[in-house]
């Protein structure tokens, strides 16, 4: 058993009306300091057998093809340890 | 009486099907139901996606949709020439499935968006749009809010230089879409999408702002009469 977690974030380049809202409620909620918020999405990746490299390559894949849309989002993949 | 037969996809969570179905049989083609779980396109001459929330917008908007059995055999057939108009979560759908370039993301105000909006039509060479005459502004519902049209600086140009914006959005961009694009089609020109509802303005009985959507319908029954 292994938890694999992609993260998906928006390119830089795309606009993330969402992240600016949160940075716009940030100092009214009186935390100072922040330039920037964007936001993305967490999967926990559950595998039945260990992490190995044909498992994280899968993740990978399943990544490309439905996690994120590789036009407009970029993902990362790790071994939760 | 044509025998011009215009496929409709309902999805769990479509809900403009029976709409796009009486647009279609208002202009005097066939419309065909076709079910999402299907693996069968029913020999139809054109397929219309209608908006929605399929799959519950699970994910992104058309993430799921995309994978749908139907879909695995409206991809290919797309590719071929088929001619597919999506309108909406149908426009989501199809830049989701990779059949037109770009992506809809959340509206830049963060609020959903229902009005009627001016547009103009900037193409009249596809199968849907033959019956405007280019630049004819027409005013279309549009309700949605992930509209906003984003693509890479590339895309874009590519699409502007080879005239593939097909619907642009006048009187203010309700979305924040990039160059106030509405509806693009493909390189081919067969497969077009567009957030704006032509389905939802076909009838002055209903309040509609215009009957201004019967163009797209009146224009894929002209072109399919006349192949």
């Amino acid at each position: 058993m292994a938890r694999v977690i992609v993260d998906v974030m928006l390119k830089p380049e795309i606009l993330d009306p969402q992240g600016q809202a949160i940075a716009r409620a940030l100092p009214r909620l009186g935390f100072s300091g922040v330039s920037e918020v964007r936001q993305g999405k967490r999967f926990e990746i559950e595998l039945d057998g260990p992490a190995d490299e044909a498992a994280v390559s899968d993740v990978r894949k399943m990544a490309e093809t439905l996690l994120a849309n590789t036009v407009i989002e970029d993902y990362s993949v790790r071994i939760e340890g | 009486m044509s025998a011009a037969r215009v496929g409709i996809v309902t999805f769990p969570g479509t809900l403009d099907d029976q709409d796009a179905a009486r647009a279609v049989r208002l202009v005097g083609a066939q419309a065909v139901p076709l079910w999402h779980a299907d693996h069968d396109l029913k020999g139809v001459d054109a397929v219309f996606l209608p908006g929605g929330f399929s799959y519950g917008d699970y994910l992104r908007c058309g993430a799921i949709s995309r994978f749908a059995p139907l879909m695995q055999e409206l991809v290919p057939a797309a590719r071929a020439g088929l001619p597919v108009l999506g309108t909406c979560n149908g426009f989501q759908i199809l830049c989701e499935a990779h059949l037109l370039p770009g992506a809809l993301t959340r509206n830049a105000s963060l609020h959903y968006v229902c009005r009627d909006q001016r547009v103009r039509i900037e193409q009249t060479g596809t199968p849907w749009t033959g019956s405007f005459s280019p630049g004819q502004e027409i005013v279309l519902p549009v309700k949605h809010g992930e509209g906003r049209y984003v693509a890479s600086a590339e895309t874009l140009a590519a699409l502007e230089s080879a005239g593939q914006v097909v619907v642009r959005y006048l009187d203010g961009n309700p979305n924040g879409s990039m160059n106030d694009i509405a509806g693009i089609r493909n390189e081919a020109g067969n497969v077009v999408g567009l957030m704006p509802h032509p389905e939802h303005a076909v009838e002055e009985l209903v309040g509609a702002p215009s009957t201004d959507g019967l163009g797209f319908f009146a224009s894929i029954l002209k072109k399919l009469v006349n192949a």
